[in-house]
Protein backbone atom coordinates (compact mmCIF):
# COMPACT_ATOMS: atom_id res chain seq x y z
CA UNK A 1 0.00 0.00 0.00
CA UNK A 2 2.35 2.63 0.81
CA UNK A 3 5.45 3.85 -1.29
CA UNK A 4 9.20 3.72 0.08
CA UNK A 5 8.77 6.71 1.45
CA UNK A 6 5.71 6.89 2.45
CA UNK A 7 5.19 6.91 6.12
CA UNK A 8 0.97 7.74 6.45
CA UNK A 9 -1.09 7.18 3.33
CA UNK A 10 -4.70 7.74 3.66
CA UNK A 11 -6.97 7.09 0.81
CA UNK A 12 -10.65 8.51 0.05
CA UNK A 13 -11.24 9.22 3.78
CA UNK A 14 -14.41 10.35 4.79
CA UNK A 15 -16.06 10.88 8.27
CA UNK A 16 -19.74 12.91 8.26
CA UNK A 17 -21.23 13.49 11.60
CA UNK A 18 -25.33 13.19 11.61
CA UNK A 19 -25.34 14.62 7.44
CA UNK A 20 -22.70 16.93 8.04
CA UNK A 21 -19.55 16.31 5.85
CA UNK A 22 -16.60 16.83 8.37
CA UNK A 23 -13.69 14.92 6.00
CA UNK A 24 -15.03 14.02 2.54
CA UNK A 25 -12.84 12.02 1.02
CA UNK A 26 -9.59 13.16 1.70
CA UNK A 27 -6.33 11.57 0.26
CA UNK A 28 -3.21 12.17 1.78
CA UNK A 29 0.35 11.39 2.10
CA UNK A 30 3.25 12.00 4.68
CA UNK A 31 6.34 11.14 4.18
CA UNK A 32 9.61 10.01 6.40
CA UNK A 33 10.59 12.83 8.49
CA UNK A 34 9.05 15.43 6.60
CA UNK A 35 6.82 18.45 8.20
CA UNK A 36 3.41 18.53 6.28
CA UNK A 37 1.35 21.35 7.77
CA UNK A 38 -2.48 21.20 7.94
CA UNK A 39 -4.56 24.91 7.47
CA UNK A 40 -7.93 25.54 6.80
CA UNK A 41 -10.50 28.19 8.34
CA UNK A 42 -12.16 27.18 11.50
CA UNK A 43 -14.64 23.63 10.95
CA UNK A 44 -12.72 22.81 8.17
CA UNK A 45 -12.45 19.14 9.86
CA UNK A 46 -8.79 19.43 10.90
CA UNK A 47 -9.31 18.33 14.34
CA UNK A 48 -11.47 15.28 12.97
CA UNK A 49 -8.96 14.28 10.56
CA UNK A 50 -6.42 13.75 13.40
CA UNK A 51 -8.74 12.34 15.58
CA UNK A 52 -9.41 9.61 12.05
CA UNK A 53 -6.03 9.09 12.37
CA UNK A 54 -5.11 8.61 16.13
CA UNK A 55 -8.19 6.18 16.24
CA UNK A 56 -10.66 8.28 18.51
CA UNK A 57 -12.82 8.37 15.50
CA UNK A 58 -12.76 5.33 12.83
CA UNK A 59 -13.69 6.64 9.63
CA UNK A 60 -17.39 6.05 7.09
CA UNK A 61 -15.17 5.26 4.28
CA UNK A 62 -11.67 4.84 3.28
CA UNK A 63 -8.98 3.37 4.58
CA UNK A 64 -5.61 4.89 6.28
CA UNK A 65 -2.14 3.10 6.21
CA UNK A 66 0.31 3.45 8.53
CA UNK A 67 3.67 2.10 7.67
CA UNK A 68 1.70 -0.58 5.86
CA UNK A 69 -0.41 -1.66 8.91
CA UNK A 70 -3.94 -1.13 7.95
CA UNK A 71 -5.07 1.68 11.37
CA UNK A 72 -9.01 0.25 10.80
CA UNK A 73 -10.61 -1.00 13.57
CA UNK A 74 -7.49 -0.12 16.05
CA UNK A 75 -7.85 1.74 19.38
CA UNK A 76 -5.91 4.93 20.35
CA UNK A 77 -3.75 2.94 22.58
CA UNK A 78 -2.63 0.19 19.88
CA UNK A 79 -2.07 3.08 17.18
CA UNK A 80 -0.11 4.72 19.35
CA UNK A 81 2.27 1.62 20.43
CA UNK A 82 2.44 1.40 16.92
CA UNK A 83 4.78 4.47 16.84
CA UNK A 84 1.84 6.95 16.08
CA UNK A 85 1.35 10.13 18.85
CA UNK A 86 -0.81 13.05 19.08
CA UNK A 87 -1.23 15.74 21.20
CA UNK A 88 -4.31 17.18 22.04
CA UNK A 89 -5.71 20.99 20.89
CA UNK A 90 -7.23 21.53 24.34
CA UNK A 91 -4.03 20.12 26.83
CA UNK A 92 -4.76 17.44 29.11
CA UNK A 93 -2.24 16.88 31.67
CA UNK A 94 -2.65 14.60 34.39
CA UNK A 95 -2.93 17.16 36.86
CA UNK A 96 -2.09 15.61 39.91
CA UNK A 97 1.03 13.26 38.35
CA UNK A 98 4.18 15.80 38.96
CA UNK A 99 5.81 16.63 35.15
CA UNK A 100 7.78 13.85 35.49
CA UNK A 101 5.25 10.96 36.04
CA UNK A 102 3.37 12.80 33.07
CA UNK A 103 6.16 12.35 30.58
CA UNK A 104 7.14 8.74 31.85
CA UNK A 105 3.49 7.67 31.40
CA UNK A 106 4.52 8.38 27.78
CA UNK A 107 7.72 6.33 28.24
CA UNK A 108 6.28 3.39 29.20
CA UNK A 109 5.71 2.28 25.96
CA UNK A 110 8.63 1.04 25.23
CA UNK A 111 10.54 0.96 28.32
CA UNK A 112 10.78 -2.26 30.26
CA UNK A 113 10.86 -1.22 33.57
CA UNK A 114 10.45 1.88 35.99
CA UNK A 115 13.98 2.87 36.04
CA UNK A 116 14.42 2.89 32.02
CA UNK A 117 11.09 4.96 31.57
CA UNK A 118 12.12 7.45 34.69
CA UNK A 119 15.80 7.56 32.12
CA UNK A 120 13.78 8.38 28.74
CA UNK A 121 11.41 10.71 30.44
CA UNK A 122 14.27 12.94 32.18
CA UNK A 123 15.59 13.08 28.53
CA UNK A 124 13.00 13.94 26.68
CA UNK A 125 12.37 16.81 29.85
CA UNK A 126 15.59 17.91 28.88
CA UNK A 127 14.89 17.93 25.26
CA UNK A 128 11.35 20.26 25.90
CA UNK A 129 13.45 22.41 28.47
CA UNK A 130 10.95 21.50 31.31
CA UNK A 131 13.48 19.40 33.41
CA UNK A 132 13.57 22.07 36.46
CA UNK A 133 10.21 21.80 36.81
CA UNK A 134 10.18 18.07 36.60
CA UNK A 135 8.95 17.07 40.17
CA UNK A 136 5.84 20.21 40.16
CA UNK A 137 2.65 18.82 39.56
CA UNK A 138 1.71 19.42 36.03
CA UNK A 139 -1.69 21.50 37.64
CA UNK A 140 1.12 24.33 38.49
CA UNK A 141 2.22 24.95 35.30
CA UNK A 142 1.50 28.04 33.31
CA UNK A 143 -0.18 27.80 29.74
CA UNK A 144 2.84 27.37 27.33
CA UNK A 145 4.62 24.70 29.55
CA UNK A 146 1.24 23.14 29.67
CA UNK A 147 1.61 22.92 25.66
CA UNK A 148 5.17 21.59 26.18
CA UNK A 149 4.19 19.04 28.21
CA UNK A 150 1.34 17.95 26.19
CA UNK A 151 4.58 17.75 23.32
CA UNK A 152 6.99 15.91 25.55
CA UNK A 153 4.49 13.28 26.69
CA UNK A 154 3.82 12.47 22.95
CA UNK A 155 7.06 12.28 22.27
CA UNK A 156 8.21 10.16 25.02
CA UNK A 157 6.29 7.58 23.40
CA UNK A 158 9.11 7.49 20.76
CA UNK A 159 6.82 7.78 17.67
CA UNK A 160 7.70 7.56 14.32
CA UNK A 161 5.57 9.77 13.10
CA UNK A 162 3.75 12.79 15.49
CA UNK A 163 0.39 14.69 15.28
CA UNK A 164 0.20 17.96 16.76
CA UNK A 165 -2.90 19.72 17.17
CA UNK A 166 -2.30 23.58 17.26
CA UNK A 167 0.54 23.15 19.77
CA UNK A 168 1.22 27.01 19.69
CA UNK A 169 -2.30 28.31 20.06
CA UNK A 170 -2.35 30.78 22.74
CA UNK A 171 1.64 31.52 22.77
CA UNK A 172 3.42 34.53 22.30
CA UNK A 173 5.41 35.21 19.42
CA UNK A 174 8.76 34.53 20.92
CA UNK A 175 7.69 31.11 22.49
CA UNK A 176 5.78 30.23 19.13
CA UNK A 177 9.25 30.65 17.79
CA UNK A 178 10.50 28.50 20.76
CA UNK A 179 8.36 25.61 19.85
CA UNK A 180 8.85 25.86 16.50
CA UNK A 181 12.64 25.25 17.15
CA UNK A 182 11.67 22.32 19.27
CA UNK A 183 9.32 20.81 15.92
CA UNK A 184 12.72 21.51 14.03
CA UNK A 185 14.62 19.40 16.20
CA UNK A 186 12.16 16.61 16.46
CA UNK A 187 12.28 16.28 12.80
CA UNK A 188 15.69 16.22 12.60
CA UNK A 189 15.54 13.16 15.31
CA UNK A 190 14.29 11.39 12.11
CA UNK A 191 10.46 11.76 13.24
CA UNK A 192 7.72 12.85 11.00
CA UNK A 193 5.23 15.63 12.10
CA UNK A 194 1.99 16.28 11.25
CA UNK A 195 0.77 19.66 12.35
CA UNK A 196 -2.44 21.91 12.51
CA UNK A 197 -1.82 25.70 12.99
CA UNK A 198 -3.89 28.36 12.66
CA UNK A 199 -0.72 30.68 13.03
CA UNK A 200 0.11 31.08 8.93
CA UNK A 201 3.44 32.97 9.44
CA UNK A 202 4.78 30.03 11.80
CA UNK A 203 3.39 27.57 10.00
CA UNK A 204 4.80 28.52 6.56
CA UNK A 205 8.44 28.84 8.16
CA UNK A 206 7.96 25.45 9.62
CA UNK A 207 6.22 23.12 7.04
CA UNK A 208 7.75 21.32 3.94
CA UNK A 209 4.68 20.79 2.48
CA UNK A 210 0.99 22.14 3.52
CA UNK A 211 -2.14 20.67 2.95
CA UNK A 212 -5.13 22.46 2.59
CA UNK A 213 -8.60 21.42 4.01
CA UNK A 214 -11.57 23.81 3.74
CA UNK A 215 -15.23 21.97 4.44
CA UNK A 216 -14.02 18.47 4.54
CA UNK A 217 -12.25 18.50 1.56
CA UNK A 218 -8.37 18.38 0.70
CA UNK A 219 -8.37 21.91 -1.54
CA UNK A 220 -4.42 22.00 -2.53
CA UNK A 221 -1.73 20.11 -1.13
CA UNK A 222 2.12 21.51 -2.16
CA UNK A 223 4.61 23.16 -1.20
CA UNK A 224 4.40 26.29 1.05
CA UNK A 225 4.58 28.79 -2.18
CA UNK A 226 2.42 27.23 -4.61
CA UNK A 227 0.23 26.60 -2.14
CA UNK A 228 -0.49 30.32 -0.98
CA UNK A 229 -0.99 31.45 -4.73
CA UNK A 230 -3.43 28.63 -5.17
CA UNK A 231 -6.57 30.36 -6.36
CA UNK A 232 -8.68 28.21 -4.22
CA UNK A 233 -7.31 29.10 -1.20
CA UNK A 234 -7.22 32.45 -1.67
CA UNK A 235 -10.77 32.36 -2.23
CA UNK A 236 -11.27 29.91 0.90
CA UNK A 237 -9.54 32.32 3.49
CA UNK A 238 -10.96 35.55 1.84
CA UNK A 239 -13.63 34.72 0.04
CA UNK A 240 -14.78 35.33 -3.51
CA UNK A 241 -14.64 38.80 -5.43
CA UNK A 242 -11.65 39.44 -3.41
CA UNK A 243 -8.52 41.26 -5.47
CA UNK A 244 -7.45 37.56 -6.39
CA UNK A 245 -3.80 39.27 -5.66
CA UNK A 246 -3.66 38.81 -2.43
CA UNK A 247 -2.23 35.77 -0.47
CA UNK A 248 -3.19 34.57 2.78
CA UNK A 249 0.10 34.14 3.70
CA UNK B 1 19.63 22.46 43.85
CA UNK B 2 22.01 19.73 41.85
CA UNK B 3 20.61 17.84 38.78
CA UNK B 4 17.72 16.03 40.35
CA UNK B 5 18.19 13.26 38.13
CA UNK B 6 21.41 12.27 40.08
CA UNK B 7 20.36 12.90 43.30
CA UNK B 8 18.21 10.01 44.13
CA UNK B 9 17.23 6.68 42.08
CA UNK B 10 13.74 6.99 41.65
CA UNK B 11 11.27 9.98 41.74
CA UNK B 12 8.54 7.90 40.09
CA UNK B 13 5.56 8.34 42.78
CA UNK B 14 6.29 9.47 46.31
CA UNK B 15 9.25 8.54 48.47
CA UNK B 16 10.46 7.80 51.84
CA UNK B 17 13.41 9.39 53.96
CA UNK B 18 15.29 6.97 56.02
CA UNK B 19 13.92 9.68 58.77
CA UNK B 20 10.23 8.94 58.28
CA UNK B 21 11.46 4.75 57.64
CA UNK B 22 12.72 4.12 61.05
CA UNK B 23 9.63 6.34 62.57
CA UNK B 24 7.06 4.01 60.66
CA UNK B 25 9.25 1.34 62.04
CA UNK B 26 8.99 2.26 65.35
CA UNK B 27 5.54 2.91 65.33
CA UNK B 28 4.72 -0.35 63.63
CA UNK B 29 6.36 -2.24 66.67
CA UNK B 30 4.84 -0.26 68.80
CA UNK B 31 1.96 -1.48 68.05
CA UNK B 32 2.86 -4.87 68.94
CA UNK B 33 2.69 -4.28 72.20
CA UNK B 34 -0.86 -2.87 72.22
CA UNK B 35 -2.73 -6.50 73.19
CA UNK B 36 -0.53 -6.55 76.44
CA UNK B 37 -1.04 -2.55 77.42
CA UNK B 38 -4.43 -1.76 76.72
CA UNK B 39 -6.68 -5.13 75.88
CA UNK B 40 -10.00 -2.80 76.21
CA UNK B 41 -8.92 -0.87 72.66
CA UNK B 42 -8.00 -4.21 70.72
CA UNK B 43 -11.75 -4.34 69.14
CA UNK B 44 -11.99 -1.11 68.38
CA UNK B 45 -8.49 -1.09 66.46
CA UNK B 46 -9.40 -4.21 65.00
CA UNK B 47 -12.31 -2.42 63.36
CA UNK B 48 -10.41 0.36 62.25
CA UNK B 49 -7.96 -1.50 60.77
CA UNK B 50 -10.36 -3.79 59.01
CA UNK B 51 -11.98 -1.09 57.71
CA UNK B 52 -8.61 0.61 56.69
CA UNK B 53 -7.48 -2.52 54.85
CA UNK B 54 -11.28 -2.88 52.88
CA UNK B 55 -11.31 1.07 52.53
CA UNK B 56 -7.65 0.55 50.58
CA UNK B 57 -9.32 -1.47 48.39
CA UNK B 58 -11.65 0.45 47.28
CA UNK B 59 -8.99 3.45 47.03
CA UNK B 60 -7.51 1.08 44.70
CA UNK B 61 -10.21 1.06 41.97
CA UNK B 62 -12.19 4.50 42.49
CA UNK B 63 -9.22 6.84 44.46
CA UNK B 64 -6.63 5.23 41.99
CA UNK B 65 -7.88 4.34 38.98
CA UNK B 66 -10.78 6.76 39.10
CA UNK B 67 -13.70 4.68 38.63
CA UNK B 68 -16.35 5.39 41.44
CA UNK B 69 -18.37 2.19 43.41
CA UNK B 70 -21.24 2.62 44.73
CA UNK B 71 -21.48 -1.56 45.58
CA UNK B 72 -18.26 -2.72 47.67
CA UNK B 73 -20.34 -4.81 49.60
CA UNK B 74 -20.50 -6.68 46.92
CA UNK B 75 -17.10 -7.94 47.19
CA UNK B 76 -17.26 -7.86 51.28
CA UNK B 77 -19.62 -10.34 51.02
CA UNK B 78 -19.05 -12.63 48.59
CA UNK B 79 -15.37 -12.83 50.51
CA UNK B 80 -17.06 -13.45 53.69
CA UNK B 81 -19.63 -15.96 52.38
CA UNK B 82 -17.34 -17.79 50.16
CA UNK B 83 -14.76 -18.68 52.71
CA UNK B 84 -17.44 -19.63 54.90
CA UNK B 85 -19.88 -21.84 52.68
CA UNK B 86 -16.07 -23.82 51.90
CA UNK B 87 -15.56 -23.85 55.68
CA UNK B 88 -19.10 -24.77 57.28
CA UNK B 89 -20.29 -27.15 53.77
CA UNK B 90 -17.44 -28.75 53.01
CA UNK B 91 -15.13 -28.66 55.89
CA UNK B 92 -11.95 -26.35 53.91
CA UNK B 93 -10.16 -24.55 56.58
CA UNK B 94 -10.71 -20.70 55.94
CA UNK B 95 -6.93 -20.21 55.51
CA UNK B 96 -7.63 -21.88 52.14
CA UNK B 97 -10.85 -20.64 52.03
CA UNK B 98 -9.06 -16.61 51.87
CA UNK B 99 -7.40 -17.56 48.78
CA UNK B 100 -10.26 -18.77 47.28
CA UNK B 101 -12.56 -15.99 48.67
CA UNK B 102 -9.86 -13.23 46.94
CA UNK B 103 -10.17 -14.93 43.57
CA UNK B 104 -14.38 -15.30 43.55
CA UNK B 105 -14.33 -11.82 44.38
CA UNK B 106 -11.65 -11.24 41.71
CA UNK B 107 -13.73 -13.02 39.08
CA UNK B 108 -17.13 -11.62 39.91
CA UNK B 109 -15.39 -7.85 39.33
CA UNK B 110 -14.04 -8.79 36.33
CA UNK B 111 -16.99 -9.49 35.01
CA UNK B 112 -18.64 -6.49 35.98
CA UNK B 113 -16.07 -4.68 34.68
CA UNK B 114 -15.96 -5.87 31.48
CA UNK B 115 -19.52 -5.25 30.92
CA UNK B 116 -19.40 -1.86 32.01
CA UNK B 117 -15.51 -0.39 31.03
CA UNK B 118 -16.21 -2.17 27.46
CA UNK B 119 -19.26 0.57 26.83
CA UNK B 120 -17.14 3.22 28.41
CA UNK B 121 -19.53 3.07 31.35
CA UNK B 122 -17.94 5.68 34.35
CA UNK B 123 -19.05 8.01 37.06
CA UNK B 124 -22.37 7.81 38.33
CA UNK B 125 -23.22 5.23 35.91
CA UNK B 126 -20.70 2.73 36.66
CA UNK B 127 -21.39 3.79 40.48
CA UNK B 128 -25.38 2.56 39.92
CA UNK B 129 -24.01 -0.75 37.87
CA UNK B 130 -22.44 -1.34 41.47
CA UNK B 131 -24.69 -0.89 43.68
CA UNK B 132 -27.11 -2.91 41.21
CA UNK B 133 -25.00 -5.56 41.52
CA UNK B 134 -24.57 -5.00 45.31
CA UNK B 135 -28.43 -5.13 45.83
CA UNK B 136 -28.71 -8.44 42.82
CA UNK B 137 -26.28 -10.37 45.62
CA UNK B 138 -27.94 -9.34 48.36
CA UNK B 139 -31.46 -10.09 47.19
CA UNK B 140 -30.16 -13.47 45.46
CA UNK B 141 -28.31 -14.92 48.71
CA UNK B 142 -31.52 -14.10 51.08
CA UNK B 143 -33.26 -16.52 49.11
CA UNK B 144 -30.88 -18.98 48.82
CA UNK B 145 -31.52 -21.54 51.36
CA UNK B 146 -28.57 -23.58 51.03
CA UNK B 147 -26.61 -20.58 52.27
CA UNK B 148 -28.54 -19.99 55.21
CA UNK B 149 -31.24 -17.43 53.53
CA UNK B 150 -31.72 -14.51 55.36
CA UNK B 151 -31.42 -16.16 58.61
CA UNK B 152 -27.67 -16.46 57.09
CA UNK B 153 -24.57 -18.89 58.43
CA UNK B 154 -23.17 -19.41 61.97
CA UNK B 155 -19.73 -20.81 61.66
CA UNK B 156 -19.32 -22.99 64.29
CA UNK B 157 -16.77 -22.11 67.15
CA UNK B 158 -13.99 -24.89 67.32
CA UNK B 159 -12.22 -23.13 70.25
CA UNK B 160 -8.40 -21.98 69.71
CA UNK B 161 -7.67 -23.52 66.28
CA UNK B 162 -5.24 -21.56 64.31
CA UNK B 163 -5.47 -24.04 61.76
CA UNK B 164 -9.00 -23.77 61.21
CA UNK B 165 -8.73 -19.67 61.43
CA UNK B 166 -10.49 -19.64 64.40
CA UNK B 167 -8.98 -18.08 67.91
CA UNK B 168 -10.89 -17.36 70.75
CA UNK B 169 -8.90 -14.43 71.94
CA UNK B 170 -8.83 -11.02 70.46
CA UNK B 171 -5.11 -10.86 69.95
CA UNK B 172 -4.14 -13.10 67.03
CA UNK B 173 -7.10 -11.26 64.69
CA UNK B 174 -5.12 -7.68 65.97
CA UNK B 175 -2.06 -9.17 64.76
CA UNK B 176 -3.16 -10.68 61.55
CA UNK B 177 -4.46 -7.22 60.87
CA UNK B 178 -1.67 -5.50 62.17
CA UNK B 179 0.65 -7.01 59.18
CA UNK B 180 -1.90 -7.39 56.74
CA UNK B 181 -2.50 -3.72 56.82
CA UNK B 182 1.18 -2.30 57.08
CA UNK B 183 1.39 -4.96 53.85
CA UNK B 184 -1.35 -3.39 52.01
CA UNK B 185 0.32 -0.01 52.58
CA UNK B 186 3.29 -0.81 51.61
CA UNK B 187 1.81 -2.45 48.32
CA UNK B 188 -0.48 -0.20 47.23
CA UNK B 189 2.68 2.83 48.12
CA UNK B 190 5.06 1.33 46.17
CA UNK B 191 2.27 0.90 43.00
CA UNK B 192 2.52 4.49 43.02
CA UNK B 193 5.65 4.14 41.29
CA UNK B 194 5.02 1.25 39.17
CA UNK B 195 3.78 1.52 35.39
CA UNK B 196 0.41 0.33 36.35
CA UNK B 197 -0.18 2.56 39.80
CA UNK B 198 0.86 5.47 37.19
CA UNK B 199 -1.27 4.25 34.71
CA UNK B 200 -4.18 3.60 37.01
CA UNK B 201 -3.43 7.54 37.67
CA UNK B 202 -3.23 8.41 34.18
CA UNK B 203 -7.08 7.16 33.43
CA UNK B 204 -8.50 8.53 36.26
CA UNK B 205 -6.83 12.35 35.34
CA UNK B 206 -7.85 11.88 31.66
CA UNK B 207 -9.08 9.13 29.88
CA UNK B 208 -8.45 10.11 26.45
CA UNK B 209 -4.82 11.40 26.95
CA UNK B 210 -4.30 7.81 28.59
CA UNK B 211 -5.63 6.16 25.70
CA UNK B 212 -3.69 8.66 23.44
CA UNK B 213 -0.14 7.78 25.36
CA UNK B 214 -0.76 3.77 24.69
CA UNK B 215 -2.34 2.82 27.79
CA UNK B 216 -5.03 -0.23 27.46
CA UNK B 217 -7.62 1.59 29.30
CA UNK B 218 -9.81 -0.98 29.59
CA UNK B 219 -7.36 -3.42 30.37
CA UNK B 220 -5.87 -1.79 32.99
CA UNK B 221 -9.43 -0.27 34.83
CA UNK B 222 -10.47 -4.03 35.04
CA UNK B 223 -7.00 -5.18 36.58
CA UNK B 224 -7.81 -2.04 39.29
CA UNK B 225 -11.14 -3.76 39.66
CA UNK B 226 -9.45 -7.42 40.47
CA UNK B 227 -7.14 -5.82 42.45
CA UNK B 228 -9.44 -4.24 44.46
CA UNK B 229 -12.17 -6.59 44.81
CA UNK B 230 -9.95 -9.06 46.62
CA UNK B 231 -8.87 -6.80 49.00
CA UNK B 232 -12.24 -6.02 50.13
CA UNK B 233 -13.04 -9.83 49.71
CA UNK B 234 -9.94 -9.81 52.60
CA UNK B 235 -11.62 -7.92 54.85
CA UNK B 236 -14.82 -9.94 54.39
CA UNK B 237 -13.27 -13.66 55.26
CA UNK B 238 -11.09 -12.16 58.47
CA UNK B 239 -14.91 -10.46 59.27
CA UNK B 240 -17.14 -13.57 59.37
CA UNK B 241 -14.16 -15.46 61.30
CA UNK B 242 -14.17 -12.83 63.84
CA UNK B 243 -18.04 -12.38 64.23
CA UNK B 244 -18.65 -16.13 63.44
CA UNK B 245 -21.99 -15.29 62.05
CA UNK B 246 -23.06 -13.47 58.42
CA UNK B 247 -26.10 -12.81 56.97
CA UNK B 248 -27.17 -11.11 53.70
CA UNK B 249 -27.98 -7.95 55.57
CA UNK B 250 -24.52 -7.39 57.45
CA UNK B 251 -22.71 -8.19 54.33
CA UNK B 252 -24.40 -7.34 50.77
CA UNK B 253 -26.14 -4.08 52.31
CA UNK B 254 -25.66 -0.87 51.04
CA UNK B 255 -24.56 -0.01 54.26
CA UNK B 256 -21.64 -1.32 54.12
CA UNK B 257 -21.02 -0.10 50.85
CA UNK B 258 -20.68 3.28 52.10
CA UNK B 259 -18.98 2.32 55.38
CA UNK B 260 -16.28 1.14 52.93
CA UNK B 261 -15.81 3.85 50.65
CA UNK B 262 -16.55 6.88 53.71
CA UNK B 263 -13.11 6.48 54.71
CA UNK B 264 -11.04 6.72 52.03
CA UNK B 265 -12.98 10.05 50.96
CA UNK B 266 -12.94 11.20 54.51
CA UNK B 267 -9.17 10.34 54.85
CA UNK B 268 -7.91 11.06 50.99
CA UNK B 269 -9.04 9.60 47.70
CA UNK B 270 -6.14 8.15 45.47
CA UNK B 271 -3.53 8.93 48.49
CA UNK B 272 -1.89 5.58 50.59
CA UNK B 273 -2.68 7.20 54.05
CA UNK B 274 -5.87 8.05 53.09
CA UNK B 275 -8.21 4.79 53.85
CA UNK B 276 -6.31 4.24 57.15
CA UNK B 277 -6.34 8.15 57.99
CA UNK B 278 -10.35 8.09 57.57
CA UNK B 279 -10.62 4.91 59.41
CA UNK B 280 -8.45 6.07 62.64
CA UNK B 281 -11.69 9.02 62.51
CA UNK B 282 -14.60 7.65 61.20
CA UNK B 283 -14.78 4.04 62.99
CA UNK B 284 -14.15 5.51 66.43
CA UNK B 285 -17.12 8.25 65.70
CA UNK B 286 -19.84 5.71 64.68
CA UNK B 287 -18.93 3.49 67.47
CA UNK B 288 -19.54 6.74 70.12
CA UNK B 289 -22.19 8.12 68.05
CA UNK B 290 -24.04 4.60 68.04
CA UNK B 291 -23.36 3.99 71.79
CA UNK B 292 -24.55 7.30 72.62
CA UNK B 293 -27.94 7.23 70.68
CA UNK B 294 -28.79 3.89 71.35
CA UNK B 295 -32.85 4.25 71.69
CA UNK B 296 -32.68 5.76 67.99
CA UNK B 297 -31.06 3.65 65.86
CA UNK B 298 -29.98 5.43 62.34
CA UNK B 299 -28.98 8.13 64.05
CA UNK B 300 -25.16 7.44 63.16
CA UNK B 301 -25.92 7.32 59.28
CA UNK B 302 -27.54 10.65 59.52
CA UNK B 303 -24.20 11.59 61.29
CA UNK B 304 -22.10 10.22 58.11
CA UNK B 305 -24.03 12.28 56.14
CA UNK B 306 -23.65 15.59 57.60
CA UNK B 307 -20.04 14.44 57.86
CA UNK B 308 -19.84 13.40 54.07
CA UNK B 309 -21.49 16.95 53.06
CA UNK B 310 -18.73 19.04 54.79
CA UNK B 311 -15.95 16.63 53.49
CA UNK B 312 -17.18 16.93 49.80
CA UNK B 313 -18.03 20.59 50.39
CA UNK B 314 -14.76 21.94 52.06
CA UNK B 315 -12.14 19.04 51.69
CA UNK B 316 -12.61 17.63 48.14
CA UNK B 317 -9.50 15.92 48.29
CA UNK B 318 -9.99 14.47 51.90
CA UNK B 319 -7.87 15.45 54.64
CA UNK B 320 -4.67 14.51 52.95
CA UNK B 321 -5.29 16.86 50.81
CA UNK B 322 -5.53 19.44 53.30
CA UNK B 323 -2.32 17.74 54.92
CA UNK B 324 -0.84 19.07 51.24
CA UNK B 325 -1.94 22.33 50.81
CA UNK B 326 -0.74 22.99 54.25
CA UNK B 327 2.43 21.30 53.92
CA UNK B 328 2.64 23.56 50.32
CA UNK B 329 2.19 26.94 51.86
CA UNK B 330 4.90 26.16 54.30
CA UNK B 331 7.16 25.48 52.05
CA UNK B 332 6.52 28.50 49.83
CA UNK B 333 6.31 30.34 53.20
CA UNK B 334 10.09 29.31 54.13
CA UNK B 335 11.10 29.39 50.36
Amino acid sequence: MTNSGTILSLTDVTKSFRGVMAVCSVSLDVRESEILGVIGPNGAGKTTLFNLISGFLSPDKGTIFFEGHSLAGLKPNRICRLGLSRTFQIVKPFGHLSVLENVAVGAFNRAACAAEAEEKAWSVLKFIGLDHKALSPAFSLTTPDRKRLELGRALACSPRLLLLDEVMAGLNPREKENVSELVRNIRASGVAVLIIEHAMRVIMGLSDRICVLNYGQCIATGDTASVCSDPKVITAYIGEGMNPGKSPC
Amino acid sequence: MADPAADAKTHLGRRLSGRTWLILGVIFAGLHAVPGIAPEMIHNLIMIMLFAIMGQGWNVLSGYAGQFSFGHSLFFGVGAYTSSLLFVKLGISPWIGLPCAMLAAAAVGLMIAYLSFRYGLSGPFFALIMLAFAEIFHISVMSWKYAGGAGGLLIPLKGTAPLLFQFTDKAPFYFLLLWLLAASLLLVWKMEGWRMGLYFQAIRENEDAAEALGIDSLGFKMRAMAISAAMTALGGVIYAQYLLFIDPDSTFATVNSVEIMLRPIIGGPGTVLGPLLGSLILTPLSEITRSAFQSYSGVYMMFYGGMLVVVVLFLPDGLMGLFRRIARYRKKDRG
